[in-house]
């Protein structure tokens, strides 16, 4: 598969602070790549660059193959953290000019418009004025805008913030929609669990720097600790307790469970899920057994607080 | 279509269709029109009429004094003093003229006395002083016996006619109106561009505070963003412009059409008695005509056009940059006074030194610096200014123009995207070198 974005040890400096320091990226055609960070990482540095919004002052930035060029802005679509539209247009018009702007003609404008007008039942809306809606409400028109030139590249700052769940939904299933159709999208979020959700890949940028990239399951395996969680129901705690500390390392835990279970966090260090099932058994009924698999927040912060 | 005339058209139509436009456009004549005929109706009004009392000692003088719509005169010499200064007092009388009972004219020079409650006006007390002095004049020439008539028909009246090197013969007086035709267009142009500098501004300010600039300079250049809105605003105050230009041209079309009725009528009227008068005054105004036209108006015109678009597209360029640094409106203050600065300066320098003098030094230099040369040269140019001085003064006029232009967009791409504080004077270099 090829790369619809190879970010090669771009540099961008304001005066003396080095909002990034040769950051790479690679991110795979049709793939949703979140791009995460604590807030002054960087983030917003990067996209701007990658919108030619601002020059990085070293390093190249590549877009389906080709060095990044002005022509490349009618190819991405970008929504900006800072949501905003004109206040005293119409939406109709507000939306026919963005769209030209990004070198649609007129026509076309329309034409996809009224596809995302009735898409998202926004038909009654063309005439009325940004300032007449609801912050919800311009949202979606922001997002209608974002869309609209049918980008190959879709770059979307914190997508959800501002938006009920009922349209933070909607617009998560349109996302994964124009996804299947084969656009690509960036998403840069603080939002884990959409991460955990949605993205196939994933990147973290911190004090500049990228510290992790790859494909999310990777990542995750990379930060697996080989602890499991276990239930059991046992007659003899004290010698289940005896035999498991001679071999793991053990802590309480819990979770859900029907069962007046005895409930614990084990690291196997070396051995095998096979030892530790092994043991366990012998000493009692096993009735829960699952690998614990690091969270994209515990990834978070245990790289951005080491 | 390109971006830019997408740009142009967007900020254009934005401005055109804003409410305050439409309401400036028509009401501003209207209230022109209103201020006017409210001035003249002022000025028709007749004042109140002031009695002043008049205390001549001597009685030589009292008769001397002509009443007429606005003083009226009456004699009160026999009258007590006292009782009249009473009188002043509780405001029976306007003024009173105290007359001392004095046989010597060098003493009646300084011992006149006039007495009010209000002040009276300089043109008032010097009527009543020119007054005094005549007849003191008079007597004086009658004592040391020299014949009034004889000196009155040895004076002389002098007119110096003007004319040009050139032949041609030229009127006194219009200078005066050279300084308002050039008065006129420097005027319009600073007004031009503190009206819509300010809009340029303003509407740099909305696109940052409503947030909607990321998205659009994901799409274009910060330049082309910059210069479509520049180049959109001024075509709206152009339109602006010639909507008043048609409506002035129309109402003074009417107004003549209508007072050239009435004024043949009244001249029937009095006809013999104007008749004499009338021809002189047609000379003198066919002649003024024919000066009119000797202004070099080509010149006036065309060179309007050019400093109007780059003094205009000069300053709003730092209007721009000032909008895109600030983040509302009352954080440009202390951006906004080094621009008007100079806009100010121009007038007064045109208003004062050219007036005087529009060759000398200070109008020439003046009106080469290219920030108050689109003024300054406005107001020259109707004396005459060789070619050669216009040429130089638009050639630095566009080339400062680039220049500005460059670093106003510098500051306008890093300003645009900085929020939240205000910036200093040394930041804004700062973001030069970015």
């Amino acid at each position: 598969m090829s790369n619809i974005l190879e970010v090669n040890k771009v540099v961008k400096q304001y005066g003396d602070y080095t909002a990034l320091n040769e950051v790479s990226l690679t991110v795979p055609k049709g793939s949703i790549y979140g791009l995460l960070g604590p807030n002054g990482a960087g983030k917003t540095s990067l996209i701007r660059i990658i919108n030619q919004i601002t020059m990085p002052d070293g390093g190249s930035v590549t877009l389906d193959g080709e060095r990044l060029k002005p022509e490349h802005v009618a190819v991405i679509g970008y929504m900006p953290e800072e949501r905003g539209l004109y206040k005293t247009m119409k939406v109709g018009e507000q939306c026919l000019y963005l769209a030209q702007l990004k070198g649609l003609s007129k026509q076309e404008a329309k034409q996809q418009l009224d596809y995302w007008f009735e898409r998202l039942e926004i038909q009654g809306w063309w005439n009325k004025k940004i300032q007449e809606l609801s912050k919800g409400m311009a949202q979606k028109i922001q997002f209608v805008v974002t869309v609209l030139h049918k980008p190959k590249l879709l770059i979307l700052d914190e997508p959800f913030s501002g938006f009920d769940p009922v349209n933070a939904n909607l617009i998560k299933d349109e996302i994964i929609e124009l996804n299947k159709q084969g656009t690509s999208v960036i998403f840069s979020t603080h939002r884990m669990e959409s991460v955990e959700e949605m993205c196939d890949y994933i990147a973290l940028i911190h004090k500049s720097n990228k510290l992790i990239e790859g494909r999310l399951s990777d990542v995750k395996k990379q930060f697996r600790t080989n602890s499991y969680e276990v239930g059991i129901l046992s007659d003899n705690i004290e010698g289940l307790m005896y035999d498991l500390s001679q071999k793991f390392t053990l802590s309480q835990t819990d979770f859900k469970s029907l069962n007046d279970e005895l409930k614990l966090e084990i690291n196997l260090g070396n051995a095998t899920p096979n030892d530790l099932l092994n043991t366990l058994i012998k000493r009692g009924q096993v009735t829960h057994f699952v690998e614990k698999i690091p969270s994209m927040n515990d990834i978070f912060i245990q790289t951005v607080t080491k | 279509m390109s971006k830019l005339v997408l740009i142009i058209k967007r900020e254009f139509i934005a401005k055109v269709r804003n409410k305050s436009f439409i309401v400036m456009t028509f009401l501003s004549p209207l209230l022109f029109v209103g201020i006017g005929v409210f001035v003249g109706y002022l000025s028709t009004m007749k004042a109140e009429l002031k009695t002043i009392a008049v205390h001549d000692e001597t009685g030589r003088f009292v008769n001397e004094f002509k009443s007429d719509e606005e003083y009226k005169y009456v004699d009160l010499s026999k009258v007590d003093l006292k009782v009249l200064k009473d009188s002043i007092v509780s405001k029976s009388y306007e003024g009173l003229l105290i007359i001392p009972n004095t046989d010597d004219n060098a003493q009646l020079q300084n011992g006149i006395q006039y007495i009010s409650n209000d002040s009276p006006s300089v043109s008032f007390t010097e009527d009543l002083e020119d007054i005094i002095a005549k007849k003191i004049t008079a007597e004086n020439f009658q004592k040391a016996g020299l014949d009034t008539l004889k000196i009155n028909n040895a004076k002389a009246t002098v007119a110096i006619n003007l004319e040009k090197a050139s032949g041609e013969e030229a009127l006194k007086g219009l200078n005066e109106i050279k300084i308002i035709i050039g008065g006129a267009f420097g005027y319009l142009i600073m007004m031009f561009i503190v009206l819509y500098g300010n809009m340029v501004m303003r509407s740099v300010i909305e696109e940052k505070t409503s947030r909607i600039i990321e998205v659009i300079i994901s799409s274009v250049k910060p330049f082309q963003l910059m210069m479509g809105k520049i180049i959109g605003t001024s075509l709206a105050g152009i339109l602006q412009f010639l909507i008043w230009a048609i409506l002035g041209l129309s109402a003074m079309f009417i107004v003549s059409s209508m007072f050239g009725v009435q004024m043949g009528a009244s001249a029937g009227a009095q006809a013999q008695a104007m008749e004499t008068a009338q021809q002189a005054a047609g000379s003198n105004i066919g002649m003024y005509i024919k000066e009119l036209w000797n202004l070099p108006i080509a010149t006036i015109l065309i060179s309007f056009i050019i400093y109007f678009i780059g003094g205009y597209f000069l300053y709003s360029s730092f209007y721009a940059s000032i909008g895109a640094a600030v983040d509302n409106e009352t954080d440009s203050q202390q951006f906004l006074l080094p621009i008007i600065m100079p806009l100010i300066l121009g007038v007064y320098i045109g208003f004062f030194t050219v007036m005087n003098d529009p060759h000398g030094t200070v109008a020439t230099v003046f009106s080469m610096i290219p920030l108050t040369s689109p003024i300054v040269m406005m107001m020259r140019i109707p004396f005459g200014v060789p070619m050669w001085q216009i040429i130089v003064s638009m050639l630095l006029l566009f080339g400062t123009f680039l220049g500005v232009v460059w670093f106003a967009a510098k500051i306008y791409r890093v300003g645009i995207l900085m929020y939240g504080k205000k910036p200093t004077w040394r930041e804004l270099i700062k973001w030069l070198k970015y």
